[in-house]
């Protein structure tokens, strides 16, 4: 038997010792995800490029019936993960679930070369887990933003060797924060207004770093609204990068750092500001499922998460005196804000309530912008024609400001922008930004 | 299998990017929403117009070779499961709205087109077109045109058979036919319109359909009524109608259903009420009002705890999409949702939903019913595992009893769902031999290859079937 053969055995055989019949079975097959599934629409109805095709072709695998071939893991990997199949299921699928451990079995038994281990090795091991790493590669970025080579490098063409949208990426990055900014964070913060609660605040390795602005606009409304706040320091990375990329023994690792951080602090929620992460930690009782010690502790932590917008509605935030010069703002959804955690009004209640702005509905904003994780670094295809059905949906309702909720969305948005060339027009904001700004 | 010459000349009347027979492709066609049944084909063809489509007929009637035809697979009985492999036709490609003639009230559509999508357009104008399956998000009006789909509103307005007035079709020769038209009226020659209605993909194949169009009703109305029996329910429906009241939608839910629904939608259903009718009028406003006051009053002497009025739209639509989710929803429960079709007269069907009950018992499976009571039409749903062969054969002769039971009452054995392969050996039994030697003849003569759709509708066939799953 060849290696790829053997290869192909073992997957299927993993698929059929790993995979939860059950869950598998609770698709009934009625179809009624179909129509909210990006791939599908994208590519002319493909059942195969929807929730219950690829479930369907999981399932396949499970009996024997196909082989885990090059198409199957494809049409894997087309998938966006935005969930917005789970909603609408009325059986309850958990398509996440079945999703990332489908990509779990592949990942696992993908045999790489050696620099691809390494590269591995240092993004999920050393790097992500480690917010000291994570911000010796935030000073490299602001060195190379800061020190002129910038513009030499976008001047050279260099950039040009690099696919279209790793160029627009490149542009749309937000400038970076000095280095010794990002060390000097107080870990305990008083509330500026009475006193509702006391909060912890889960600061998130890219939002720390990168959008360490966003971060610091957080706390902020967080304090006005009425909030302590505890920011542990040896909180971890959220391990969604991992459980994403089939390295979910070190997601698990970073799952049970995370829950210690936090489970003593006594507080009355988690707070973040980034749906993607925050789909993860709530689900780390799923993660944590095999290990009984672990199961309750996981589900205490879960239930504490909350996004920034939902906490602020509850105290109150909107009924406050918010207000920015006149433009209208619209508000395109996080997808694992909104499919996983469940929160999209709050997001909207906060934008209407601001004078000046005219809040404006974009059709479809519950369709995933094509972001997706790093889904349109290595899906650029599908990614860029998802970006451009959205844009073509931003320009009927031509707002000044486009609202999102995560760093991903926000990057994908400000991409959409770029691409466009609407640059003149409109920004891309997260919601934090904004409200500081109207609150200022 | 499909030898390659006969592959060759299909791919070249689509393209080979219309010709598709990838394991994957044939895994993802292989099933529709009906419990047990998966077969693969061999390929997945997507025409792009009437001419291909009548070119790729002439093909596979040349090679005899097995055509099923697919909307978006959501039927219930197994009419898209492709048990004689064959090409899977799609109509991806063929999805317009042609036209909405407002001076003569149709509507003109290709197969492919997604249900909501066209009622969403011919709303937009202000006119109405009732037919609206529970599936209506998902399903394309060739597949409607297929099942003679019923929905909601069925009890007022009727089924889709109702509003098609002319239909394009392509027979398995090739040719390509016109029937009916934008005509009030038309009596020549048979009405082959009505024909195809409901043939399920057995016939030919529809690449065209102009369907009648009304205006939009005025007022509309919805209340909930809250029962802590089930035959007060079932009977409240025969009441209401018995006194010459045709409500818009009159459906109903038992306890189980209740539940299931409510965990999913989220919308204050009444989880521990025995039953619950969902009733809507439509219509001029007095008409409305007067007939609502009067379901009430009705709903009340069958003992009904309450009847709530739906406060807006918003909530009014809430409760019909909670409705529509009841199948799927049900599924949450066991790992195995096989649902019945079964329909009786109006008048009978609190007898229906009594035999039901007994049923259940005397077979010791779980039953869970809801559906169009209004219609007569009722969907049992019995939840099973199955992996679990003793409990499959327990819920098979439940089945059997239901529409034994229903056949007695003046029923039938699928009152919207088709026959599909599912429900072809129970057809004898509403039809008798000479009834389906009747239906077999006039297959015969539309495709005596019998490369249409076979092995639905008629019980069995030459070859063996490959049931995976
Ligand atoms: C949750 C759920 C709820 C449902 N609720 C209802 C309901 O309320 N009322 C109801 O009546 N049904 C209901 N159905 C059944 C189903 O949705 C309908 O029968 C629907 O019309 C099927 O549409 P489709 O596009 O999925 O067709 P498919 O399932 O793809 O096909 C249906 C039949 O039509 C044939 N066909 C499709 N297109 C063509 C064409 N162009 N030419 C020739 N033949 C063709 C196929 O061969 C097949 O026999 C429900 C199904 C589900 C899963
Ligand atoms: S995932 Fe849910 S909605 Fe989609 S087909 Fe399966 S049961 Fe239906
Ligand atoms: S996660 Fe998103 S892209 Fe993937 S199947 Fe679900 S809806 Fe489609």
């Amino acid at each position: 038997m060849t290696t790829k053969e053997q290869r192909k055995q073992n997957v299927q055989q993993s698929f059929e010792d790993r995979m939860e019949y059950d869950e598998l079975l609770n698709c009934m097959r009625c179809g009624f995800c179909l129509p909210s599934c990006p791939t599908y629409l994208e590519t002319n109805r493909n059942e195969a490029a929807s929730p219950r095709g690829r479930i369907a072709l999981i399932k396949g695998v499970v009996d024997g019936v196909i082989e885990p071939d090059q198409d199957f893991e494809d049409q894997l990997n087309m998938c966006l993960g935005c969930r917005a199949c789970e909603p609408v299921c009325p059986s309850g699928v958990n398509y996440g679930h079945i999703l990332e451990e489908a990509r779990d079995i592949l990942e696992s038994n993908k045999k790489r070369t050696a620099p691809e281990k390494a590269v591995r090795w240092f993004a999920f091991d050393k790097l992500f887990p480690h917010h000291q790493n994570m911000v010796r590669v935030n000073s490299l970025l602001w060195f190379y933003q800061s020190s002129g080579i910038q513009s030499v490098v976008r001047k050279s063409g260099v950039l040009k060797l690099f696919p279209d949208n790793m160029q627009t990426m490149e542009k749309v990055l937000p400038p970076i924060p000095k280095p010794s900014d990002l060390k000097s964070r107080p870990r305990h913060l008083h509330a500026e207004a009475e006193q509702k609660a006391r909060v912890a605040f889960f600061s998130g390795c890219l939002m720390d770093t990168m959008f360490m602005k966003t971060n610091d606009a957080t706390l902020s409304l967080l304090q006005k609204a009425g909030c302590e706040i505890v920011v542990p320091e040896d909180q971890a990375c959220c391990g969604a990068l991992h459980g994403h990329s089939g390295e979910k023994d070190s997601a698990k690792a970073l799952a049970k750092r995370n829950i210690e951080a936090f489970e003593s602090l006594q507080a009355d929620y988690i707070i973040l500001n980034a749906g993607g992460c925050g789909a993860f930690l709530v689900d780390y009782g799923h993660l944590l499922k095999d290990e009984p010690e672990w199961t309750e502790r996981a589900k205490a932590f879960s239930e504490k998460i909350k996004d920034i917008s939902e906490v602020l509605v509850e105290m109150d935030f909107h009924k406050k005196d918010l207000k920015l010069p006149k433009r209208i703002a619209t508000y395109q959804d996080s997808c694992h804000l909104r499919n996983v955690m469940r929160t999209h009004t709050a997001p909207r209640k906060l934008l209407s309530s601001i004078e000046g702005v005219e809040f404006v509905e974009l059709k479809e904003a519950d369709h995933c912008c094509g972001s997706a994780g790093i889904y349109n670094l290595v899906q650029e295809e599908m990614s860029m024609q998802i970006l451009d059905h959205k844009m073509e949906k931003v320009r009927d309702i031509s707002p000044q400001v486009i609202v999102t909720a995560n760093p991903g969305c926000l990057l994908q948005m400000k991409m959409g922008i770029e691409r466009e060339g609407l640059g003149d027009q409109m920004e891309a904001v997260h919601l934090v930004d904004l409200l500081l700004e109207a609150v200022q | 299998m499909i030898s390659v010459d006969a592959r060759e000349k299909l791919k070249s009347i689509v393209g080979n990017e219309n010709y598709q027979d990838s394991n994957e492709m044939k895994l993802v066609y292989s099933y529709d929403a009906t419990p047990n049944f998966q077969s693969l084909p061999d390929a997945i063809v997507s025409p792009k117009n009437t001419k291909e489509v009548s070119e790729l007929l002439k093909t596979c009637n040349e090679y005899q070779i097995p055509i099923v035809p697919r909307g978006s697979g959501t039927n219930l009985a197994a009419g898209t499961c492709p048990t004689n492999g064959g090409i899977v036709l799609l109509f991806n490609h063929m999805k317009d709205i042609i036209e909405i003639d407002e001076d003569n009230l149709t509507v003109t559509v290709q197969p492919g087109v997604i249900t909501l999508d066209m009622v969403n357009a011919v709303e937009e104008k202000g006119f109405f077109y009732p037919p609206d399956p529970s599936s209506m998000k998902i399903s394309t009006m060739g597949g409607n045109l297929m099942e003679n789909s019923g929905g909601l509103r069925g009890l007022k307005y009727g089924v889709t058979r109702d509003y098609v007035l002319g239909l394009e079709v392509v027979l398995p020769n090739g040719d390509i036919v016109q029937t009916g038209g934008k005509l009030a009226k038309d009596v020549a020659g048979y009405d082959l319109t009505r024909l195809l209605i409901g043939s399920e993909g057995t016939l030919g194949i529809i690449t065209e359909a102009t369907l009648k169009l009304i205006p939009m009703p005025e007022a509309k109305k919805t209340v909930l009524a809250v029962y802590e029996d089930l035959e007060s329910a079932a009977r409240s429906v025969s009441k209401i109608i018995s006194d010459k009241i045709i409500p818009t939608t009159l459906e109903f839910m038992d306890q189980s259903t209740i539940k299931v629904v409510e965990d999913f939608a989220k919308v204050g259903l009444p989880v521990e009420a025995e039953a619950v009718l969902l009733i809507e009028q439509d219509g001029p406003i007095e008409v409305v009002e007067r007939d609502m006051a009067h379901i009430e009053k009705v709903c009340k002497e069958m003992n009904a705890i309450s009847v709530q009025v739906a406060q807006s739209e918003e909530e009014a639509d809430a409760l019909r999409t909670a409705r529509r989710s009841a199948l799927s929803a049900l599924a949450r429960l066991r790992p195995t949702t096989i649902l019945e079709d079964a329909t009786v007269p109006r008048s009978e069907i609190a007898k229906m939903v009594h035999a039901i009950k007994e049923i259940e018992e005397k077979h010791n499976v779980t039953i869970c019913t809801f559906g169009h009571a209004g219609d007569g039409n009722l969907h049992p749903t019995c939840l099973t595992d199955a992996r679990d062969h003793d409990e499959l054969k327990r819920v098979e002769q439940a089945f059997e009893d239901i529409f034994v039971e229903a056949i007695k009452l003046g029923g039938t054995i699928t009152g919207e769902h088709g026959v599909g392969e599912m429900k072809s050996p129970y057809l004898e039994l509403k039809l008798g031999e000479a009834g389906v030697n009747a239906m077999k003849s006039i297959k015969q003569a539309f495709d005596p290859n019998n490369i249409m759709n076979p092995g639905k509708i008629f019980a069995k066939d030459e070859r063996k079937r490959v049931v995976i799953g």
